[in-house]
C-alpha cells in the first residue's frame, strides 16, 4: 500500500501525524474550541429562550364609551385570557395615542349605543384596531380578540338561555406540535442554523491560514498528499464540530424540552452528513479565497444570513417565489432543517428524510470535491 | 496637518478595502443579490397552501365549502382522498399543509340546523405556518358561515366585530420586513469592512508600523472608522432605494430622521466592529467575535420574532443591541410616517453604544501590544 523505499504505515502514519498537527492547532488556539463548544451553547441557550413567536400578555386598550355589564363581561374575558393584558381607556383618542406609541397593540372600542343595539336584529358592531406594523403579530391579535369575543358571545346567549350556534363547526387538529408552541420547531431549526456557522467558521480561514502564512508550502515539501493534508483538517474540525452538534441536541432536549420522536442514530448520521457540508462550504470559501481577510468576509455573508432567511427556519419556503425557491436549493442548511424538524416532532419519515439525506451527501461531496481539486492544481 | 494625516489614512483603508477584487465582489454584489432574494423570501403571507380534501358527503353543501376552498387564491388543492389511511403518509410527506375533512352527515346537519363539523388537520411542524393557514381557514369558513345565515334567515350573533389595521392595512408582512432587512444588510455590511481590518493588521504585523507614524490613536480610530461610515451610507441609499422602488414599500416619515438614525447606527454598528478587530490578536479571532456580536444582534433585534415575546432578562440583553433601535426607527419612519419626535428615544442609547465601543477601540490600540 505504500510506496517502495518508505516506512510502514505509509499513508496511515502521515494522516495521524496530520491529525495531531491540527489537533495541536486547535488546543493552542483557543478560539476553535470556543467556537467548537463555548458557541453552540451560547447560542442555543440565547436564542431559545429568545427566539418566540407565541404572544403572551399583548397590551390592549378597551374603550367603553358607555360602561355597562356587558362591557364589564367583556373586559373580564380580556382579563382573565393569558394572551392579553388589558386596560381600560376612558377615551378613543387617548387609545389612539397609545396605539402610535406602541404602549398598545390593539383597541376594542365598544360605542355609547352598544349596549342598546345589541339586541336588535342586525347586531352591534364592535371596533378592533390592530397595530398592522407586526403584521404577523397583528394577526395573531385579532385571532385572540376573536376568540375572546367568541367566548363572550356564547357566555353572553346562555344568560338568555340560549345557544350560540354557528352553522359550520370547525374543528381545527394540529398535528406532531398540538399546543403550537413555537419554540418546538424553532429550537430544532437553531441547531440546523447554528450548525451552519460552526462548520464554516471552523474551517473558513484553515486553508487561507496556511497559504498566507506560506505554511501550505511547508506542508507540501512532505511526503504527505494534499489529500492527507485535507483528510487532516476534515477530520480533526469533524471531530470538533460532531462534539458541538451533539451539545446542541442535547441542550434541545434536555434544557429546552422538544420532543425527540425520531431516532436519535439517524439523527447524528444525518448530523454527520450536514456537517461533512457544512465543513466543505467552509475549505471551499478558504481554498476560493486564498486570503484570509477575504475568507472571512465570504463567511460573514454566505453563511448567516442565507441559513436564516432561506432555510425554512422561519420563513415558509413555499410560499416564496418559484425562482427565490430555486435559489433555497444552494443552501445546505434548507436540506437538515427539514431532517431536524421532522425528525424531532414527526419521527423517521423516511419520505422526508431519505430526499433530504440524499441532498445533503451530495452538497458534502460537490463542496469537497471543489475544495480538492482546486487545492491540487496549485501543487501542478 | 491632522487632516491630510487622516484623510491619508482613509485613502490607504480604501484601497486595501476595493483594490482587491475579490474583496470589492464580496462588498458590492452579494448584499444587493441577498437583498433582491430577502426580500421575496421574508414574509409570513401564505401562497398557495397545499390541501387535501377528504369528502365522505354527497350533499350540495359540502361542494359549496369545498369550491370556496378551490376558489381561495391562498390554498392549492393537490389531491383528494378516499379514506381515513391516506391522510398520514400525506402530512407525514409534507406534500400538503393541511387536510380539510368533511362528514357524511354535513349537508343534512347543515339543513337541520344542526352544527355540522369540519375537521381540519394542519402539519405543525412549524407552529406559525400551521396558526397562519388555520386562520385563512377559519376566513374561508366564516364567510361560508355568513353567507349561510343571510341566505337562510337565521338568527345572527348579537354582536360583531369589526377588524381595521393600522399602518398596514392588508396585513402585509413584507411591509414589516424589508426595512428589517435594511438594517440588516447595513449591520452586515459594517461588520464586512470593520471587523477584520485591525486584528488583519495585527496578524501581518503592519499595525505596529502604523503606530509608530505620528498618527495619534484617535487618528487611527477616525480613518478606521471613516470607510465604514461611508461604504455603509452609500450602500443603505442603495437599500432603500430598492426597499421603496422596486419592493414598493411606502417611506412615508422625514427622511432626516431616517438618516440620523442611520448615522448613529453605523457610530454603534462601527464602534462594536472595531472594538472586536482591536481585541482579535488573529483573524480567525475577529471572525468569531464577528459571528458572536451580529447573529444575536439580529436574531434579538426584534427583525422576525418581537422583542415583547423575550423573556425578561433576554429583553434586558436586547438593550445593548444597536440593530433594535435602528429597527425600530426604520419601522416607524417607513410606515408610520414618524419624524424626529417619535424616534427620538432610539437616538441616544446608539450614540452611547457608539462612544463607548468606539473609545474602547482606540484604547486597545495602544493597550493591547501583542
Amino acid at each position: 500500500m505504500s510506496a517502495p523505499g518508505q516506512p510502514r504505515g505509509g499513508s496511515a502514519m502521515r494522516l495521524r501525524g496530520l491529525l495531531r498537527k491540527e489537533f495541536l492547532q486547535i488546543v493552542r488556539d483557543p478560539s476553535s474550541i470556543a467556537i467548537a463548544f463555548l458557541m453552540p451553547i451560547f447560542l442555543l441557550i440565547l436564542f431559545g429562550y429568545g427566539v418566540s413567536l407565541d404572544a403572551d400578555n399583548v397590551p390592549v386598550a378597551l374603550v367603553a364609551e358607555a360602561p355597562s355589564q356587558d362591557s364589564e363581561d367583556f373586559m373580564a374575558v380580556l382579563q382573565a385570557s393569558h394572551y392579553f393584558a388589558p386596560r381600560v381607556v376612558a377615551t378613543m383618542p387617548e387609545a389612539e395615542r397609545l396605539l402610535s406609541t406602541g404602549e398598545v397593540k390593539g383597541i376594542v372600542r365598544l360605542r355609547a349605543d352598544f349596549s342598546r343595539r345589541l339586541r336588535q336584529p342586525d347586531g352591534a358592531p364592535a371596533q378592533v384596531i390592530v397595530d398592522g406594523v407586526d403584521a404577523n403579530t397583528a394577526r395573531l391579535v385579532e385571532g385572540y380578540i376573536e376568540g375572546a369575543w367568541g367566548t363572550w358571545l356564547a357566555a353572553q346567549a346562555a344568560r338568555h338561555g340560549q345557544e350560540l350556534k354557528m352553522p359550520i363547526d370547525l374543528q381545527p387538529r394540529v398535528w406532531f406540535n398540538s399546543e403550537l408552541r413555537s419554540r418546538n420547531y424553532l429550537v430544532p431549526g437553531l441547531v440546523a442554523i447554528i450548525m451552519t456557522l460552526i462548520g464554516a467558521l471552523l474551517t473558513a480561514l484553515v486553508m487561507a491560514r496556511e497559504w498566507e502564512r506560506g505554511t501550505m508550502e511547508a506542508l507540501m515539501v512532505t511526503p504527505a498528499s494534499m489529500t492527507e493534508v485535507l483528510l487532516g483538517k476534515l477530520g480533526a474540525y469533524f471531530t470538533l464540530g460532531t462534539g458541538g452538534m451533539l451539545l446542541t441536541v442535547g441542550l434541545s432536549v434536555w434544557l429546552f424540552e422538544v420532543p425527540l420522536r425520531g431516532s436519535f442514530w439517524l439523527l447524528w448520521g444525518c448530523s454527520s452528513l450536514f456537517l461533512l457540508a457544512a465543513l466543505g462550504m467552509g475549505l471551499t470559501i478558504s481554498t476560493l479565497a486564498r486570503s484570509q481577510f477575504v475568507a472571512g468576509q465570504v463567511a460573514i455573508i454566505a453563511t448567516f444570513l442565507p441559513a436564516f432567511l432561506l432555510s425554512g427556519f422561519i420563513f415558509d419556503i413555499n410560499s416564496m417565489p418559484p425562482v427565490v425557491q430555486g435559489i433555497t436549493h444552494i443552501v445546505v442548511a434548507r436540506y437538515f432543517v427539514a431532517i431536524v424538524q421532522t425528525l424531532f416532532l414527526a419521527g423517521n419519515v423516511w419520505s422526508v428524510i431519505l430526499p433530504n439525506a440524499a441532498a445533503l451527501a451530495l452538497m458534502a461531496t460537490i463542496l469537497l470535491a471543489i475544495t480538492w481539486r482546486r487545492s491540487r492544481k496549485r501543487l501542478e | 496637518m491632522m487632516l491630510q494625516r487622516i484623510l491619508a489614512l482613509v485613502h490607504k483603508e480604501f484601497l486595501t478595502l476595493l483594490k482587491d477584487p475579490k474583496s470589492r465582489m464580496v462588498l458590492i454584489v452579494p448584499p444587493l443579490i441577498q437583498l433582491l432574494v430577502f426580500g421575496y423570501a421574508a414574509t409570513f403571507d401564505l401562497k398557495d397552501i397545499p390541501y387535501a380534501v377528504y369528502n365522505e358527503d354527497r350533499g350540495v353543501a359540502a361542494r359549496d365549502l369545498l369550491a370556496d376552498f378551490r376558489g381561495a387564491a391562498a390554498f392549492r388543492q393537490v389531491t383528494e382522498v378516499r379514506s381515513e389511511e391516506q391522510i398520514a403518509p400525506l402530512v407525514d410527506a409534507r406534500q400538503v399543509l393541511v387536510v380539510i375533512h368533511v362528514g357524511p352527515q354535513f349537508t343534512e346537519d347543515l339543513q337541520r340546523g344542526r352544527p355540522a363539523p369540519v375537521q381540519v388537520i394542519v402539519d405543525g411542524r412549524n407552529s406559525n405556518t400551521a396558526m397562519v393557514a388555520l386562520n385563512y381557514v377559519r376566513t374561508v369558513v366564516n364567510r361560508y358561515n355568513d353567507a349561510w345565515i343571510a341566505n337562510h334567515d337565521l338568527q345572527g350573533p348579537p354582536a360583531r366585530l369589526v377588524m381595521r389595521a393600522w399602518f398596514n392595512p392588508n396585513l402585509d408582512s413584507r411591509w414589516f420586513f424589508i426595512p428589517g432587512i435594511v438594517g440588516m444588510l447595513t449591520l452586515v455590511v459594517t461588520m464586512l469592512v470593520t471587523a477584520l481590518t485591525v486584528a488583519r493588521e495585527r496578524e501581518q504585523g503592519t499595525f505596529d508600523q502604523l503606530l509608530v507614524t505620528p498618527l495619534r490613536p484617535a487618528e487611527i480610530l477616525l480613518g478606521k472608522a471613516l470607510p465604514g461610515f461611508v461604504i455603509g451610507v452609500v450602500q443603505a441609499t442603495v437599500i432603500l432605494l430598492v426597499a421603496t422602488l422596486w419592493f414598493r414599500v411606502p417611506f412615508l416619515g422625514s427622511l432626516p430622521a431616517f438618516y440620523v438614525g442611520l448615522i448613529l447606527f453605523l457610530l454603534s454598528a462601527v464602534g462594536a466592529g472595531l472594538l472586536i478587530s482591536s481585541l482579535a490578536a488573529t483573524q480567525q479571532q475577529g471572525l468569531l467575535g464577528a459571528f458572536l456580536f451580529m447573529v444575536p444582534a439580529v436574531i434579538l433585534s426584534g427583525f422576525a420574532t418581537p422583542i415583547a415575546n423575550m423573556p425578561q432578562f433576554v429583553q434586558w440583553v436586547t438593550l445593548i443591541d444597536p440593530l433594535r433601535y435602528f429597527l425600530i426607527i426604520l419601522r416607524k419612519t417607513f410606515l408610520e410616517g414618524a419624524g424626529f419626535g417619535l424616534v427620538f428615544d432610539q437616538f441616544w442609547p446608539m450614540a452611547v453604544i457608539g462612544v463607548v465601543t468606539l473609545a474602547l477601540a482606540g484604547w486597545l490600540f495602544r493597550h493591547r501590544m501583542y
